[in-house]
């Protein structure tokens, strides 16, 4: 194993490294308009003047510096191996980046008249068709920010569709106990009650369960294909008819799709609704949070319903439609997270058909391939080793120490690689879901394995010691974080 | 292409080689192996219909020259507002939110290997808070509009009451957003009229609405026409007398000369980030502001928090992690105040690096250049035929409304943009047929506004 030290720079706040008397940009200040208004505070209404505004005084290069030395202490995709299961931490293009940082792109303003933005509408057209394309549904709405307000669409253009063909009785949602913890807050979100769904011991769910758990009062599921265990759901037709046959709709959560491109689409598996992820699949950062970008996608049946703007193309070229007849409305304010959707595109572009089929077997090989590198004795299978994995492999920890999934995470990053993600999904005892995707060489995936093999034999005999080691800081404190609750500095 | 001899810089085991050996290790003999748990039924069967993959540079080159018909400043001028602003992105802002170790990693779960981005999150919420007067702000939702339709939610949840009302001065971006993230918990909106000379808020009419069934009372300020609320907190008293709670949505420019939201009393305040050093983008990625004026409150919050705590083994040492997860979906399932996961991280980061670069020195002075600028647009405007700048008597920080005589706003809007002049986008909903609404900034010289009246006279 190489070795491994994170910077450490135990750095200052921002407020302690200032000092009166410092500015870090300089502000531009019209001398003929500054004579004209002579105390600019007068044109604010007396009792509405600020008092006093506190923010730090530093100059340019601290502020640089202090930024600098904080990013040093965060790990990254183009740093190393970030196998976080469910979130597809893949290469991130460059050239991405490049395009859009242009003027053209930055500087554009979302009210501007159709005529004048015709550049990135038509780039929108394109990635809608693209999308479309790649899933088998009829049309995408891209103003959705992330995933789960994908989801929130998806659900209320359920919710309305029913209303408006005699189902407004209908205020169940099912959800499998595997999904992301995003599906019920959604479906929550969106006024339904949530029915969860068990899956069986193979780690799947059946269409026989749903059947029986499907009624008058079901609105629809939702359903992640291939599940978070890294499975693909073998019987989703079944479910997805099971679910159409007591009156409800079919929610596809696109969360999984990057084991599924070239190969599979959601449109062809009776799917009604969905999204995608961008920052996922589609190779957008993920910024250390955010920003992502979950178009919502639908059947001819549903379009009608999708979130406005929709992108529309007519003769006097590319526009944003407001006026989708059956609409659920706006969910953010303007278009979408457009710089977001301009690098997805261009990810498309730079694969292409036959790239993007490459993608999703080179991502399931991985997975796999990383998989059946572990030593099956220290990390058995979630759920039946005989069945492939798709875009990802889900084990536990052996043996009954509590705790120990987070202790092998810890001791990972000691070796300048991130964990995979702990204790999720929920019904995994000590569970690590590892997603390597596409971007890792066949020789990383190895010193992944091997690092945990050899993590656990340390694990096993009490030769570990304490973990993590070589980060930016020890072990984090997260229960002093809550006790006292510290959220802000006061200054 | 078949299989042999295949390369892709972002695909680094596609050679056929790479492929044997990791197939041997699964136990599959084909690639198409590995998908055979697709019922073949379900399986596409074809070649996707789209364009096969192109190299850098041609797919470099043709989407610059299609972004190039994009009417973009500085070659075409830009006095749009409404909730996106033009303001300066300092270099130093863009070098910051360019590090790879920012952008290209994701919600810090491992807090050992994240604390840059976690420490850089906690300043932008302990910077938003000086900045609003609150006590918590959750570390980004995605934009305004989506942040005030949690907060209207929030108020339901907090009060149990059923209605909220909006300021009729409210930018329609948000009154759409509020109305969809809130009908599905069964509230109601009402329209808090405002006063037609002045562009505020129409106390008597507020009086008249607020009632035991009021969750709370959404406003904006500076507001949709730009106009300044001349005493918000009595405003927030009203409110507060009927047991509601007051969400004020701003602009976080403007507090560099107007007051904060926690100083008239707001209890929760959203807003957007955008000018806080993030580019306009034609509409995203924004930042959603959302803070809160106690710990009490914010416990009811949506979205990720981060809080300051120690090393276990080094308690002279600060650390950070997320902190109050139990609000959060991850954890909470269909129990948690919102679904938001993936959020706006690196736009807050963006954010924070942009209020220390500014400091409240520069910070003042840019407030102070951008209201001066706005009036001086304004006078200029109003020495033009037909043209009546500004159309509310409010007082205004960057953003006023124009109206015509005669001239429709649909009809100035496109005779403005043709000559290359982007502004007066209509507000004919909330005002009439012949108004326009125009902002003006830092950004903006007095050529352009010389430009801008030039244009404008022509098109009215």
């Amino acid at each position: 194993m190489r070795k491994y030290t994170q910077a450490s720079w135990d750095e200052p706040l921002l407020k302690e490294l200032s000092r009166p008397g410092r500015v870090g940009n300089s502000v531009p200040s019209d001398p003929v308009i500054s004579s004209r208004f002579k105390d600019p505070l007068s044109l604010v209404p007396q009792s509405m003047r600020r008092a006093s505004l506190n923010l730090p005084e530093l100059s340019e290069l601290q502020v640089l510096r202090h930024f600098n030395r904080l990013s040093q202490m965060n790990f990254s995709v183009e740093l190393g191996m970030y196998p976080l299961g469910s979130c597809t931490m893949k290469y991130n293009p460059k050239v991405s980046e490049m395009i859009a940082s242009s003027d053209a792109m930055k500087g554009a303003h979302p009210l501007q008249p159709p005529e004048t933005v015709q550049g990135i509408l038509s780039i929108f057209y394109d990635l809608e068709r693209a999308l479309s394309e790649i899933t088998g549904m009829h049309r995408f709405s891209l103003s959705t920010a992330a995933g789960a307000q994908g989801e929130l669409a998806g659900v209320l253009m359920m919710r309305k569709y029913l209303a408006e063909h005699g189902g407004s009785a209908r205020d169940e949602i099912l959800v499998p106990d595997s999904a992301h913890g995003t599906n019920p807050a959604s479906a929550a979100m969106a006024g339904f009650k949530v029915v969860k769904v068990p899956s069986e011991a193979d780690g799947q769910v059946r269409a026989s369960r749903v059947k029986e758990l499907s009624s008058e009062k079901t609105a629809g599921m939702m359903f992640t294909v291939p599940n978070t265990l890294g499975l693909f759901e073998g019987e989703v037709k079944e479910v997805c008819d099971a679910v159409h046959e007591a009156g409800g709709l079919m929610y596809y959560d696109g969360a999984n799709m990057n084991a599924l491109l070239g190969r599979a689409r959601p449109g062809d598996m009776g799917f009604d609704v969905m999204h995608l992820n961008l920052h996922k699949t589609f190779a957008t950062p993920h910024g250390g949070g955010g920003p992502g970008a979950g178009p919502v996608g639908a059947t001819r049946k549903l379009a009608d319903y999708l979130p406005v703007p929709v992108v529309a193309k007519r003769k006097a070229g590319y526009s944003l439609d407001y006026g989708l007849k059956r609409t659920i409305g706006p969910l953010k304010g303007f278009v979408g997270n457009s710089a977001v959707l301009l690098r997805a595109y261009i990810y498309i572009r730079l694969l292409g058909a036959s790239g993007l089929r490459d993608v999703s077997s080179m991502a399931v090989l991985a997975a796999n391939y990383l998989w059946k590198s572990l030593d099956p004795e220290s990390f058995p299978a979630s759920h039946d080793a005989k069945l492939l994995r798709k875009h990802e492999a889900v084990v536990s920890v052996k043996g009954e120490l509590p705790g120990s999934a987070m202790t092998v995470a810890k001791a990972i990053l000691d070796l300048g690689m991130h964990a995979p993600t702990v204790y999720f999904p929920l019904i995994v005892h000590e569970a690590l879901m590892i997603e390597p995707t596409e971007s890792e060489p066949e020789e990383m995936l190895d010193e992944y394995a091997a690092a945990l093999n050899d993590i656990y034999a340390k694990l096993k005999g009490g030769a570990l010691g304490q973990v993590p080691k070589n980060t930016s800081v020890g072990k984090v404190d997260e229960v002093k974080a809550s006790h006292p609750l510290t959220l802000r500095i006061h200054w | 292409m078949s299989g042999a001899s295949r390369r892709h810089p972002f695909l680094p085991n596609l050679d056929d080689d790479f492929v044997g050996r990791m197939l041997r290790r699964v136990g599959a003999a084909t690639l198409d192996d590995l998908f055979s748990d697709i019922p073949r039924d379900m399986k596409l069967g074809r070649a996707l219909r789209l364009p096969e993959g192109g190299s850098e540079y041609s797919v470099r080159r043709e989407i610059q020259a299609r972004l190039r018909q994009n009417k973009t400043p500085p070659e075409t001028l830009c006095f749009l507002g409404g909730g996106v602003w033009p303001h300066y992105v300092p270099a130093a802002v863009e070098s910051i939110t360019s590090r790879q170790e920012f952008y290209t990693s994701y919600t810090p779960y491992q807090a050992e290997v994240s604390q840059g981005v976690l420490q850089a999150l906690f300043e932008y919420q302990s910077l938003m808070c000086d900045l609003l007067g609150m006590e918590a702000c959750n570390s980004s939702l995605y934009d305004w509009a989506s942040a005030a339709g949690e907060a209207v939610r929030m108020a339901g949840r907090v009060t149990g009451r059923s209605k909220a009302l909006l300021g009729g001065n409210t930018g329609p971006q948000r009154r759409g957003v509020i109305k969809t993230y809130t009908e599905p918990m069964g509230m109601t909106l009402e329209t808090v009229d405002f006063d037609r000379a002045t562009g505020r808020t129409d106390r008597e009419d507020l009086r008249r609405k607020l009632s035991e069934d009021v969750a709370c009372l959404y406003f904006e300020n500076p507001n949709y026409f730009g106009v300044i609320e001349d005493d918000a907190a009595e405003l927030v008293s009203l409110v507060h007398g009927s047991g509601a709670l007051a969400v004020a949505g701003v602009d976080p420019i403007s507090l560099s000369l107007i007051r904060e939201p926690g100083a008239y009393g707001a209890d929760i305040a959203v807003g957007e980030g955008q000018p806080l050093g993030i580019p306009m983008n034609y509409g995203g990625p924004h930042l959603g502001i959302f803070a809160a004026k106690d710990i009490k409150l914010a416990r009811s919050m949506p979205g990720r928090l981060i809080g300051l705590t120690t090393p276990v083994a080094d308690q002279q040492r600060k650390a950070f992690a997320m902190v109050l997860q139990a609000r959060e979906q991850h954890i909470r399932r269909e129990g948690a105040m919102s679904n938001v996961c993936t959020n706006q991280s690196l736009m807050a980061v963006a954010a924070a690096s942009y209020l220390s670069l500014l400091g409240k020195e520069g910070f003042r002075r840019l407030g102070e250049t951008v209201i001066a600028n706005s009036h001086f647009a304004a006078k200029r405007l109003s020495r033009i035929d037909g043209v009546v700048s500004p159309h509310f008597k409010g007082s205004f920080f960057k953003e006023f409304v124009v109206s015509y005589k005669e001239a429709k706003a649909e009809s100035v809007f496109g005779k403005l943009a043709k000559r290359g002049v982007l502004a007066g986008s209509p507000t004919h909903r909330e005002v009439g047929s012949q108004s326009g609404l125009y902002c003006v900034t830092e950004v903006h010289t007095r050529d352009d506004v010389e430009k801008l009246a030039a244009a404008l006279a022509e098109a009215v």
